[in-house]
């Protein structure tokens, strides 16, 4: 009796993960169909293997080496040295990985705080929503870069779980809003008001039918707010008001700029991790625009 | 006698009754203007306080670390460095943090948005006034050259789809929209200014070479030294307009009445001039409100690259400085310029666009 029962829970397991294995693979068949998207989405990967796999393969040694101050590209140093001769490339490498962090879960705090007010406020209406899109609208209201240095003095920022909250704390009001005004238009739709006649639960509702359809919405966001969370990272580590970690690259950054720009042997130093932001974003770019193609049928047509 | 009385009396009701119909009238009339007034008082009372809270949040007594900097620098006992410090703070470590809320709010009603914790000179409308204009000159001039630049850009794609145009736009839109424009900046010093020497790599204007005057050589110099920024500025912010008007113009393309001008025969020039470059710049107008808005907090990091004197730089000077009243100061007035900025532009597209009124 229980063998079978056991049984039965395999079979369904089983052909739940085959569901969600064929439409992932449904989902990357489009993906690479989009010039735009499978860009986007190989400089995403290279940037999240380079932080996996990155510090095994090129080891950082951050111990200062005179002889060898500002090193030209070379095999042994793929992008020269900085001003302690320390390899720029393994630099990279190894700060790439608390980069990826803070993106990751900035994106995370910002789409879950964002989609859960904005869901909220736009489903349950009357005094939530007003109370909701009143703190958004304060939200809005004060400056957020300001607000942003506020909360880094604050939360003295040690780890990227730290920065991310910092990064998120100050950023979902937009996304919450959108997010609002896509569930107050579902919510008059037919299947919808459907459901609420035959009685189903809310959860059921929320979950099973409002979220399938704003699921590439937030998708799209989510990697937007990674972007911009480097962004705004790099710009805080700039300031010199989160100075943990040596090698992310915003504290290359500002490390490099505070040798003196007029020396020319530390633009180079300066251009690596620029650089790689640089490509980092035009990929986040590239794939959240295919994806917006890809997801959204009404801009095919356009 | 009485009958006179009776029609005076009525006469004065009568009048009363007209102008308290005309005061309601007046107030009916613009229902909607006074709710979004009542909203934005609001929203500005609310974030008056989370501004003040939030900053009282830092950790770490003012008085303690500046004793502590005074005793090490002046080599005085700490406790004659904790006295003298409390006499140059202008801060009083006994106060009770909802007293200085209420004399804060105090200092609002009569516009004044707080003095300095270190200097009683110094004061956030000092700072405003001395560093707004700047921080308003370059980043406006950028806002303005831009928003041109984009719709421009914007509509020539629209009207060009899958044209050579086309790509290299939305390529051109792609790597603007990659690169922060603070970083944009530095790339620009250190090309144009440590490379190649041609612009000054920060500052407003240099004081060698010309003295601040309504004279040719100040205004070239201030040019000179604002060219960085804004083309840092204009590079990454003609993507985002270009999309959205780009976005604009393909709906206002899909409209009968451009169907209908073709039909006319009129040019294709005077089509995109008057139909659907105003019809597509139309929605276009709210963001350039919020946009301009938002420029009175300033850019700390741009501001700080080329080290040119805005609010802020300012603004995150004060914050490493814990300079808390100033910071308040100058963070309820952006935040009221904010506010202020959206409630005009609301009203004024509710007085153009009726349909807007019913929400």
């Amino acid at each position: 009796m229980e063998n079978a029962k056991v049984k039965e829970f395999f079979t369904s397991l089983k052909r739940a993960a085959c569901e969600a294995g064929r439409s992932v693979a449904d989902f990357f068949k489009k993906v690479f169909q989009n010039k735009k998207a499978a860009t986007g989405f190989c400089i995403l990967m290279l940037f999240v293997l380079m932080a996996i796999f990155g510090p095994l393969i090129f080891p950082y040694d951050p111990t200062v080496d005179y002889e060898n101050r500002y090193a030209p590209f070379s095999w042994q140093h793929i992008f020269g040295t900085d001003n302690l001769g320390r390899d720029v490339f393994r630099q990279l490498v190894a700060g790439s990985g608390s980069v990826l962090t803070i993106a990751l879960l900035t994106g995370v705090f910002t789409v879950f705080i964002g989609v859960f007010l904005g869901i909220l406020s736009g489903y349950a209406g009357g005094v939530v929503d007003k109370v909701i899109q009143g703190v958004t609208n304060i939200v809005l209201t004060i400056p957020s870069f300001p607000v942003m240095l506020v909360l880094a003095a604050i939360f003295t920022i040690e780890d990227p779980f730290t920065f991310a909250l910092v990064l998120s704390a100050w950023s979902w009001a937009g996304l919450c809003r959108a997010v609002r005004a896509q569930v107050m238009s579902l919510r008059e739709r037919d299947f919808i008001q459907i459901c609420k006649v035959m009685k189903m639960s809310r959860t059921h509702i929320i979950v099973k039918e409002l979220m399938p359809n704003i699921a590439s919405y937030i998708l799209i966001n989510f990697i937007m707010t990674m972007r911009s969370a480097i962004t705004g990272s790099v710009g805080i580590m700039m300031l010199g008001l989160a100075a943990y970690d040596p090698t992310n690259w915003g504290s290359m950054l500002s490390n490099a700029q505070a040798q003196g720009l007029v020396n020319p042997k530390v633009i180079p130093v300066l251009l690596v991790p620029l650089v790689t932001i640089i490509i980092f974003q035009a990929g986040a770019i590239l794939f959240s625009n295919g994806l917006d193609e890809i997801l959204n049928p009404r801009l095919r047509i356009g | 006698m009485e009958k006179e009385n009776i029609t005076a009396k009525d006469r004065i009701k009568s009048v009363l009754t007209k102008v308290w119909k005309a005061i309601v009238g007046f107030l009916y009339k613009y229902r909607y203007f006074w709710k979004k007034l009542g909203i934005a008082v609001l929203t500005l009372a609310f974030s008056t306080i989370v501004i003040f809270f939030i900053i009282r949040l830092i950790p770490g007594d003012i008085v303690r670390e500046y004793a502590l900097s005074l005793a090490s620098s002046r080599n005085i006992p700490y406790d004659e460095a904790y006295r003298l410090a409390v006499s140059l703070l202008n801060y009083d470590p006994e106060e009770s943090i909802f007293l200085q809320f209420f004399r804060y709010v105090g200092g609002l009603f009569r516009g004044e948005l707080g003095v300095s914790l270190y200097n009683e000179d110094i004061t956030a409308n000092l700072l405003i006034k001395q560093r707004l204009p700047w921080t308003l000159f370059i980043s406006s001039v950028s806002l303005l050259i831009s928003f041109l630049l984009g719709t421009w850009l914007g509509s020539l794609m629209a009207r060009k789809r899958n044209g050579a145009a086309d790509t290299a736009i939305s390529s051109y839109i792609v790597v603007s929209g990659s690169i922060p424009d603070y970083l944009m900046g530095l790339l620009l010093v250190l090309i144009f200014a440590y490379t190649w020497k041609i612009f000054p790599s920060q500052g407003n204007y240099d004081a060698f070479y010309s003295e601040p005057g309504w004279n040719f050589k100040f205004f070239y110099d201030v040019l000179r030294h604002a060219f960085l920024p804004v083309a840092a500025y204009v590079f990454v912010q003609t993507g985002t307009w270009t999309l959205m008007m780009r976005g604009s113009s393909i709906g206002v393309l899909g409209e009968d009445y451009i169907s209908a001008a073709k039909a006319r025969g009129l040019s294709e020039r005077t089509i995109t001039r008057k139909y659907l470059k105003r019809n597509a710049m139309l929605p276009l107008v709210t963001s350039l409100a919020v946009s301009f808005a938002a420029l009175f907090g300033g850019s700390p990091l741009m501001e700080s690259i080329f080290n040119y004197p805005g609010i802020g730089l300012e603004l995150s000077a004060r914050i490493g400085l814990k300079d808390y009243f100033v910071v308040q100061g100058i963070m309820f007035f952006t935040s009221s310029m904010v506010i202020l900025v959206n409630l005009i532009t609301d009203s004024i597209y509710s007085l153009i666009d009726p349909r807007v009124r019913k929400e």
